[in-house]
């Protein structure tokens, strides 16, 4: 046994392990902690698939961003605990079938037979001046800059969409009203006052 | 050496897993996403596997945007789920059935 496959095997067993964990936690907190390692071990074994971009991206995107965003919101909404194990295995021997048919039938398919070392040999590990992003940027940068500038949309779509949906009161929100501003007269803005100066004789 | 199909496998295990999260855990939205969150992970691998084993780096490139479009995608659906709990009070799938328009 290689030391690719002992670190395989270990990193393959953490996820799935913290995978399970997260589905059966009462506790949705720890459900993320869960997540987050299960994350972890993926990027683990993208490293090991010679993706180092997407693996630290995972981890700081992924873990950094994207699961701390789920611990503030199960922080502030301050969920019942009591009603989270309220029909908590009710759907338990039917989603335990199926998972179970799908993972028999997907080993079927993608066995070694299939997807195996002789069909599929193992590639050439890239020296230690490959540089993954190098790679990835060039790809990105010319043949997918259309979907990479969609992508940026997307994400100010996101952002917009999110701040207007938890936007609570309307009052504060700065707007423009057109008919008030076509609408108003020269002599609601502007008072005249006839003011008289004292002139230097007077004195 | 460790041959592509035990990539799959394991993300196929992966991705049943998820699944049998979504059916398990009907109460609470947020796991619903985080299921659906591992669900991706499971792609993810997937795709880098075979991107790794063909030679070709557009997996990897369609990996960057599933993780673009999974990122938006939980940023609206936790907003949707602070919305409703302000509305109903409570979080629980059972909940929103009350939806008659």
């Amino acid at each position: 046994m290689s030391s690719e496959q002992i670190i395989f095997y270990i990193l393959s067993f953490w996820f799935v392990a913290s995978s399970l964990a997260m589905i059966f936690a009462r506790n949705a907190a720890k459900a993320v902690l869960f997540l987050v390692l299960g994350f972890f071990s993926a990027a683990g074994i993208w490293i090991l698939l010679e993706a180092e971009f997407l693996a630290i991206t995972l981890i700081l995107v992924y873990v950094g961003a994207v699961m701390v965003l789920f611990l503030f919101v199960i922080k502030m909404l301050n969920i019942d605990k009591s009603t989270l194990r309220a029909k908590f295995a009710g759907y338990l021997p039917l989603g335990l079938i199926v998972a179970l048919i799908i993972i028999a039938e997907m080993t079927l398919v993608l066995g070694s037979s299939q997807f195996g070392l002789e069909i599929m040999p193992s590639p050439e590990r890239h020296g230690a001046d490959y540089s993954n992003i190098t790679q990835l940027a060039l790809q990105l940068y010319t043949t997918y800059v259309y979907p990479f500038e969609l992508a940026a949309v997307l994400l100010l779509i996101a952002i917009i969409a999110a701040i207007t949906l938890v936007q609570k009161d309307e009052i504060k929100r700065k707007k423009q009203s057109i008919s008030e501003q076509v609408n108003v007269k020269a002599r609601d803005r502007v008072r005249i006052v006839s003011i008289t100066s004292p002139s230097k004789e007077d004195k | 050496m460790v041959s592509l199909s035990d990539y799959l496998i394991l993300s196929s295990i992966i991705f049943c897993i998820g699944l049998a999260g979504i059916f398990i855990n009907r109460t609470n939205i947020i796991t619903l996403l985080m299921c659906v969150e591992l669900i991706l992970a499971a792609v993810n691998t997937n795709f880098i596997a075979f991107s790794h084993f063909l030679g070709n780096e557009a997996g990897q490139i369609f990996v960057f945007f599933i993780l673009t479009v999974a990122a938006a995608e939980v940023a609206i659906g936790l907003a949707i789920l602070t919305l409703l709990f302000r509305v109903r009070g409570s979080i629980n799938v059972d909940v929103t059935n009350s939806l008659k328009g």
